[in-house]
Parts: structure tokens; sequence; C-alpha cells
């Protein structure tokens, strides 16, 4: 029984240390709640004191993820932990591929609990569903309130040793576990039920979801490059220096498709990133960085690249939907097999 | 946006700094990149060692477009 002892794992960004500039930093711990623990700290009143925090930039995780993972874990075994809550990591992609892989951790090497939070569409949700209890959250930190009350729910039942009910009920992502339930009628009778909602085109949940595996067949490869019109796309923002596009520096609705015919490489003059989610001074500095013009250029003129297609596109993959970038692709590779273009070369930060 | 490119009937490669999240997504050739802000390129180097190293980069993703492949395939 309680009080029980929770560490909290944050980025850089919400252990308030800094923004994108930070997030390069590597894991460091501060005593007590920091920033969303304060809010776990009141939800959970006495039962549960949040002992510290453990703050690491989101790129150094994602960077370093088996170490990354390590260091975290260590950090939080010293304070002999009853729970870790990690996050929750609404739509940003590094922060739940870190959360994720702490909690994973946690779960599986100091054999307590660990809940986090995630929008379902964030790429550490489906690498960690599966283990650890992700609760769902909105895209964005609006839904902060509501994350952290459903969280501090879940990890208080599992401190208790309260059994867990379904997915819906207690607002986790499903886990692909099944388990044995009583139910007043039989499958037959439920089926059959199930059956006529259809036809009479009425909502029905289906008792056992089939996954959804979304993969497209593999492509021969190109048969030499050297024979091969090749175009450079790219998620990192790179657009002609003013953003003529407008393209959003999150959440994007549009891709552009810029002219390089003309141009040998790219120059901090010529071009720049409208990516709001990494530190920019990279990018800035050398925009062949992210869009690698000039090593295509010199790959084309001693023919490994059989033609370099005149125009590039780009977008800013940062907090973007998954079917948003899906329609940008297909209406980008229509257009490009319409060019006679045969390879695409994508590149994201 | 490479499987949906691929999807499309166009071959794609993507080079990219977080690989767990291209495989997750689904990208079939995927090219593993230097850093988030400087995917191909390396503030710490000279200018002709960068150049190189995103030749090399590059180059290792125009080999992987020209490989064949049995599944998901980290080059």
């Amino acid at each position: 029984m309680g009080p029980w002892k929770a560490v909290v794992y944050l980025n850089q960004f919400f252990g308030g240390i800094g923004g994108e500039e930070k997030a390069g930093m590597e894991p460091v711990v501060r005593s007590g709640p920091v920033g969303p623990g304060n809010l776990f700290a009141e939800l959970f009143g006495p039962e549960v004191e949040m002992v510290a925090t453990v703050i690491c930039g989101d790129n150094y995780f994602s960077e370093h993820l088996e170490e990354a993972t390590e260091r975290v874990l260590a950090l939080m075994e010293g304070f002999r932990p009853d729970l870790v809550l990690a996050g929750p990591a609404f739509n940003a992609g590094r922060y739940g591929i870190a959360c994720g892989s702490v909690c994973n951790a946690v779960v599986d090497r100091l054999g307590i609990p660990a809940v986090t939070g995630m929008y379902p569409e964030n790429p550490g949700a489906e690498l960690s569903r599966r283990s650890v209890f992700i609760v769902e959250t909105r895209g964005t930190t609006a839904g902060m309130r509501e994350a952290a009350e459903k969280m501090s729910r879940l990890a208080g039942k599992l401190l208790r040793g309260e059994p867990v009910g379904f997915p819906e009920e207690e607002g986790y992502l499903p886990r692909g576990i099944r388990r044995n339930t009583f139910s007043a009628e039989t499958g037959a009778v439920r089926a059959v039920k199930m059956l006529l909602q259809k036809m009479k085109g009425e909502p029905f949940a289906t008792e056992y979801p089939l996954p959804a595996f979304d993969r497209v067949p593999l492509l021969p490869p190109v048969d030499r490059m050297s024979r091969v019109t090749l175009a450079l796309v790219t998620s990192g923002g790179i657009v002609p220096r003013g953003n003529p596009d407008c393209i959003e520096a999150s959440s994007a609705t549009r891709y552009g498709k810029y002219d390089i015919g003309a141009l040998s490489e790219m120059t901090p003059e010529s071009h720049e990133t409208a990516h709001g989610g990494y530190d920019p001074t990279y990018a800035n500095a050398d925009p062949n960085r992210v869009l690698p013009l000039d090593a295509a250029r010199d790959l084309e003129r001693e023919g490994r690249i059989g033609k370099l297609h005149p125009f590039y596109y780009a977008t800013v993959g940062n907090g973007t939907s998954v079917a948003r970038c899906g329609q940008f692709a297909r209406e980008i590779a229509r257009d490009l097999i319409r060019s006679g273009v045969g390879a695409v070369l994508i590149t994201s930060t | 946006m490479a499987k949906e490119m691929e999807r499309e009937g166009i071959p794609a490669v993507h080079i990219c700094t977080i690989v767990p999240i291209s495989r997750t997504v689904g990208a079939n050739r995927i090219v593993p990149a230097v850093a988030i802000p400087h995917p191909l390129g390396d503030p710490c180097k000279s200018k002709t060692e960068e150049k190189s190293l995103r030749r090399a980069l590059v180059e290792k993703a125009l080999q992987a477009l020209e490989t064949k492949i049995e599944g998901q395939t980290v080059f």
C-alpha cells in the first residue's frame, strides 16, 4: 500500500530546459516534479509522491536509442520507484519513441508499472503499444489535463493491483491481448445481432478487430541508376528563401515543387528550412545537409545518376498527419511518373 | 511518403535519422542518416569531409535502389 514513489520522464521542452536548441541534451535528473509532474502530483494527492524527474533531449534520445534508454533507466533505478510516468508525448514523434522505450525498459527490467500517453498516430505508439500502457491523448498539449487524468487513473489501478479494464473503458491503446470473459449471450446470438446491425446500416463494434498491416508490395530494383532520372524529395522543409508557398512549420497542409534545373547546390542565400521541429541552424547554414543537391549533381555529372529531375518537392514532416503525407506522396508520385522519373530519394530530419 | 510513392509504382529510398519511424510507417528501402538537424552533413567536419560524407550517403541510397530486397531493408 501507498504512499508510493513515482519518477517522471520528460523531454527538454516539458522539462522546462529549452526548445529545439536543447534537443541534443543528455539525460539529467531533477528532484521532485517538473512541468506535467506537478499535474500528476495534484491528481494523485498524498497517495503517490513524485520523487524525481528524468529529462532528456529528444534528438539525443532518438539518435542514441539504446544508450539513452540505459542511462535513463539507471537514473530512475537510483530512486527505487514504484511507478514511472512518461510524457504524455501527444503527437511528438521523437518524444513518443523515447517515452515508449523508457516505459518498455522500466516494465521489463525494473518490474514496476509504467504509463505513458500518446496520440494514436504517434510512431512511438506503434512501436510500444503491445508492451506498454499508452493512454490515448489528443494531438496537441491542449489535451494535457485529460491525458494526465487518464494516466494517473490507470497508474493508480496498477499500483493498487486492481484489475485493469478493456482499452475503451480505461482509455489506453489496445495492446493486442485477448482475455476470456463471460457473456450473457452466445457467440451465435452476438454474431447474428451484429450482422443485422450491419445490414441495417447501424453502428456496431467487432469483438476481434483484424490487424491492419499497411505495407506496399516490394518493387523490383532499379536496373541501372545511370540510365534513370532521379527526383529529390524531402520532409525536412527545405524551401526557397522566404518560403513562397507558406508551408507551415508544423502540421503542414501543403508541399512545394521547386525548380533546381539551373542550380548545382543549395546555398544559404537560395534556400532555408521552414521546418519547426528541429533546430534550423545547420540546415540554414548549408541546406545541402537536408537536401543533398550538391552531391547528387556531382554524381549526375559523373554519370552515376542518369539525370537529376529539374524539380524537387518539399514539405514539413512535423506533426503532419500520416494520411496527409500519404496524399502528398501520391500526388507527387503521379507528377513524377508523368515526367518520366524512375526513382525517388527522400530525405527526412 | 516513401511507401505511398511505391504504391504508385515509383521506387523510393528513404534517408532518415530515426530508422524505427521509417520502419513502422512502412518504407521498404531505408538508409540511416547522421543526425536529426543535419541528416546528410556534420557541422563538426571540414566542408570537404562533410561533402564526401554526404556523397557516400547518396551513393549508398543509389545502391539501395539497385538492390533486390526480400523485405523491409535497412542498408
